[in-house]
């Protein structure tokens, strides 16, 4: 059967259980666009190309399915480039399909040529420009294996417009063989076994996990892991959800504004099992001191990940889940004596440490940010799928809404992107239309893509967005303050659009609170409205992220208050 | 343990456009060493080999592996340091040839095994292959007479066969 390159396209998107693209069209993919229109695909016109790349990723991560997004050649395909690199640091698996002009004229600097995958090539898990309609299906088949095996990430394809009307046989369906490409997922039994061994033998055992978790979908083998052994969890801000955030082995997140409790008890540990995690340098503060007296046990189904900044002892290359089976099936047949009696002496301490120092603040006349996000935890009954801003908001949102299951925090963490929330949380939205959708901003960020209220509102897509309005660019602010003499150089935004016109102005719903009374029933009315609502929250302008561990420092030496 | 020293890989990839500018990428990218560098296609047109010499510390040296492995079109990284193999490099170097210098010039070349491809009315051009410190022992042996250029190829190596 022939069919012409948009054609194929369609074909193989469907088949790759494909519903959702998000896209804008332009001269380059003119053609796609007219074979779309005679698809059922659910087509969301964004109103900025980053904000397609960003709702992929958000949808990809409440979905676990792999993001679709489609754009034109040049501007269109430059404006993906930030969304591409923050979905390539979180490890989130989309397909980026960009125009580019006809083959005959690439390299002529034509009108809107841009080498898009020479710009895209650090940044992606793998990209592609597809010269001959001989081998677009297989590229597109290959994109979505690579972008979803091993760990995952993002692909972006290149199509010349001539491709995208040429004409080649379609061969359907064929498993994806590539001989260069084969992620390992079963891990080696024997150092399952050590692992199991130096369980036994630790005192004071720590689980670290991290965004790998999730996205191997093995938050329920972590937790029957932690259970079992009553060994307390702590996550990476990608972890977050890995583990119930309620339950009493949790010890909230780790790092540079991890509670006093995670950061103590890695400085004290004496095993400490990461799953899942890459130690980024906002994980581990100074590299000398991350867990100095423990035995570190790594799984990881990404090599390079091992051994790249610690030192590991036992390093596990296996996918998460996979792995995590083998420890639990073989922990059945392990005496491991009295456990929770074992364990009791390091869980005391770890309560101690929270007695004596839990997050906390206090909220006087001027609304709290950290009391609008415990309101949204409160009144949301911990449901709610949240997406964040970057900064003192997306902090705020970690450790204040207390994540019990995967897949419901979706923030940009290893690229800290502002501008992400709100196109995610559209995305979110898209994959999960019953569920309440949140993100949790801040006045700088959400100016960085508010263009994508246009569409959550033609998309009637109820998101909500609760700005932390602190008329500042806070996080900045916060390093000005305690490491340059409170020189509050150019992050002063108060010259800020009044959010509740705007979000008028834009069709959707406008509210504020001005008083911490203000807070629960604005929120309440937000949630009672089923469309996308600004809620701007004016919060005390000068409030700080704590913990702090300063840059550079151990985590254990940590800034309160 | 943290030793720096150099390390040649032979890598073998997918003969495609874009992959050798993948793999610098990589070394720019993440602030890696190339020392030399050679490309070819296989007997297999389909795959490529590289020869790599490039420099650091073991936990660079294994960053470096393990990194070159995981690009998609990596089908094989071979670290052959230290490892029983044959390395060669081809060096042309143009050197002064002034009358009272070219008996010794062509000394020097013939106990090397070296040729003169090229002579002019003051230089001749030199060509020579073999591993590292033969070309180097040549150039010393060269530098009084005054070496005008050099070109190396950079290394390539193949392993033995076990007897
Ligand atoms: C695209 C981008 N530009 C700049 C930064 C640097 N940056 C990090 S946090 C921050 C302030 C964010 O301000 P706001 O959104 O108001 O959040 P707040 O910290 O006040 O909660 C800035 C500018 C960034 N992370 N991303
Ligand atoms: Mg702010």
């Amino acid at each position: 059967m022939q069919l012409t390159g948009a054609q194929i396209l369609m074909k193989v998107l469907k088949e790759e259980g494909v519903d959702t693209i998000f896209g804008y069209p332009g001269g380059a993919v003119l053609d796609f666009y007219d074979e779309l229109s005679r698809t059922d695909f659910n087509h969301i016109l964004v109103r900025h190309e980053q904000g397609a790349v960003h709702a992929a990723d958000g949808y990809a991560r409440a979905s676990g399915k792999v993001g679709v997004c489609l754009v034109t050649s040049g501007p269109g395909a430059t404006n993906t480039v930030t969304g591409i690199a923050s979905a390539n640091s979180d490890s989130i698996p989309l397909v980026i399909i960009t125009g580019q002009v006809p083959t005959h004229l690439i390299g002529n600097d034509a009108f809107q040529e841009v080498d898009i995958v020479g710009i895209t090539r650090p940044c992606t898990k793998h990209n592609y420009l597809v010269k001959n309609i001989d081998d677009l299906e297989r590229v597109i088949r290959e994109a979505f294996y690579i972008a979803r095996s091993g760990r995952p990430g993002p692909v972006l394809i290149d199509i010349p417009k001539d491709v995208t009307n040429a004409k080649a046989d379609y061969k359907g369906f064929e498993s994806v063989k590539l001989r260069s490409y084969n992620p390992t997922y079963e891990p080696n039994l024997k150092q399952v076994r050590k692992v199991i061994e130096l369980i036994q033998q630790a005192q004071k055992p720590v689980i670290f996990a991290g965004g790998g978790v999730i996205l191997s979908k093995a938050s329920d083998d972590l937790t029957e892991l932690a259970r079992k052994t009553q060994i307390p969890v702590t996550a990476s801000l990608m972890g977050l959800g890995a583990f119930p955030g309620t339950d009493p082995l949790w010890l909230g997140m780790l790092g540079m504004h991890g509670t006093y409790r995670a950061n103590m008890s890695i400085g004290e540990a004496d095993l400490l099992i990461s799953v899942g995690v890459r130690f980024d340098d906002r994980v581990t503060g100074k590299l000398e001191a991350f867990a100095r007296y423990a035995q570190i046990v790594q799984i990881d189904i990404d090599p390079t990940s091992i051994h790249k900044n610690i030192p590991v002892s036992v390093p596990l290359v296996g996918d998460c889940k996979i792995t995590l089976k083998h420890l639990n099936r073989m922990l059945v047949d392990v005496d491991l004596g009295n456990v929770s009696g074992k364990r009791q002496p390091w869980l005391d301490q770890i309560s101690a440490w929270r007695k004596t120092t839990p997050l906390a603040y206090e909220q006087k006349e001027t609304i709290k940010p950290q009391y609008v996000v415990e309101k949204l935890f409160e009144l949301t009954k911990g449901q709610a799928i949240i997406t964040t801003e970057v900064g003192q908001n997306q902090m705020w949102a970690a450790q204040y809404y207390h994540f019990n299951r995967p897949n419901h925090f979706i923030t940009s963490g290893g690229l800290g992107c502002m501008g992400f929330g709100l196109p995610a949380a559209i995305g979110a939205q898209v994959a999960c239309p019953e569920k309440i959708v949140i993100d949790i901003a801040g006045d700088g960020s959400i100016q960085m893509n508010i263009q994508e209220m246009a569409t959550a509102v033609q998309f009637c897509l109820p998101v909500k967005i609760a700005i932390l309005n602190n008329g500042y660019l806070g996080m900045v602010r916060q390093w000005q303050e305690l490491f340059y003499k409170k020189n509050y150089s150019c992050t002063n935004m108060e010259h800020a659009p009044d959010f509740v016109r705007l979000a008028e102005a834009y069709g959707a719903v406008g509210l504020r609170a001005k008083k911490p009374e203000d807070v629960e029933p604005v929120i309440q009315k937000a949630l009672s409205i089923n469309r996308p609502v600004i809620m701007d929250f004016v919060v005390e302008r000068e409030e700080g992220v704590y913990p702090m561990v300063p840059a550079g420092k151990a985590i254990t030496e940590m800034l309160l208050v | 343990m943290m030793t720096e020293g150099k390390h040649l890989f032979s890598i073998l990839v997918d003969n495609q456009p874009g992959v050798l500018s993948r793999i610098v990428g990589l070394f720019s990218g993440r602030g890696y060493n190339i020392e030399s560098l050679c490309v070819a296609e296989t007997l297999d047109p389909q795959v490529s080999r590289i020869t790599m010499v490039t420099i650091g510390d073991d936990q660079i040296i294994e960053q470096i592996k393990k990194q070159l492995f995981k690009l998609i079109n990596v089908i094989k990284v071979n670290d052959l340091t230290g490892s029983n193999c044959i390395q060669r490099e081809l060096v042309l170097i143009k050197v002064m040839a002034k009358p009272e210098h070219r008996a010794e010039i062509l000394r020097i070349v013939d106990i090397f095994r070296a040729k003169v491809v090229d002579v002019g009315p003051e230089h001749y051009t030199i060509e020579i292959t073999g591993n590292e410190d033969k070309l180097l022992a040549i150039q010393n042996l060269l530098k009084p007479m005054g070496i005008k250029e050099i070109v190396r190829t950079g290394n390539i190596a193949l392993l033995r066969e076990t007897k």
